[in-house]
């Protein structure tokens, strides 16, 4: 049985599905034409905070984010 | 006293497979932003499919197919829709539905034809130049994506 089948090439380079459908969808976006360009960029713009939590304590949230810091 | 219901006495059953083959297949193409078509009765779509371009009529068994960046087809009599996908799946149900799922879709007319050679010169160049396995992947992604942009755009 093959269950070592014939993996795509990103698979074998430790990717996964997501960030691959992730990256063909931003070259997708990154060549169209002009205002469905920036349509699809505003809207896939993101912003959140992230904060990893150590010993039942959160640390600094990290904040990441498409819209430049004000 | 009745016995207990169990979960999948909740779920609705599995939609039957009619007797006779449907003389056109229902297409749900969504995107995570937007439902490009909602049960739209089409005579055939035609499937970018990592295995190739695959037609898909009415009456077609039931498949789950992985979709490659390449071009979404929906023919409904004489008029032809044409989506490019960046990806996706698409799953062939026995009672001639179809759900198609993408990341991106765009009409074929929304492609700058700029852009798309530059990014192909852009990441072949990158392929050729790449050090680790993740960036030689990436440039690689690049190169089919582009390749796929100028082929529909020529096609």
């Amino acid at each position: 049985m093959a269950s070592n089948a014939a993996v795509p090439f990103w698979r074998a380079a430790g990717m996964t599905y997501i960030t691959y459908s992730n990256i063909c969808a931003n070259l997708v976006r990154n060549c169209l034409k002009e205002p469905y360009k920036t349509e699809a960029l505003t809207r896939e713009k993101v912003h959140f905070s992230i904060a990893t939590w150590k010993e039942g304590k959160p640390e600094k949230p990290v904040i990441r984010s498409d819209t430049p810091e004000e | 006293m009745e016995p207990p219901k169990t979960p999948s006495s909740f779920m609705s059953p599995r939609p039957p497979t009619p007797s006779t083959i449907p003389s056109k297949i229902t297409v749900n193409f969504v995107l995570p932003y937007a439902s490009e078509l909602a049960t739209k009765e089409v005579d055939m779509v035609i499937i970018p499919a990592t295995t190739g371009q695959m037609g898909v009529l009415p009456g077609h068994v039931p498949t789950i197919a992985e979709l490659k960046p390449g071009i979404l087809s929906v023919h409904e009599g004489n008029d032809v829709t044409k989506y490019f996908l960046s990806s996706g799946f698409a799953f062939i149900h026995a009672n001639s539905v179809a759900d198609i799922i993408a990341v991106e879709a765009v009409p074929v007319d929304r492609i700058d034809q700029n852009s798309v050679q530059k990014g192909l010169a852009e990441f072949t160049q990158k392929v050729n130049s790449a050090s680790t396995d993740l960036e030689k992947a990436e440039a690689q992604i690049g190169v089919d994506v582009h390749s796929a942009l100028n082929s529909a755009l020529s096609g």
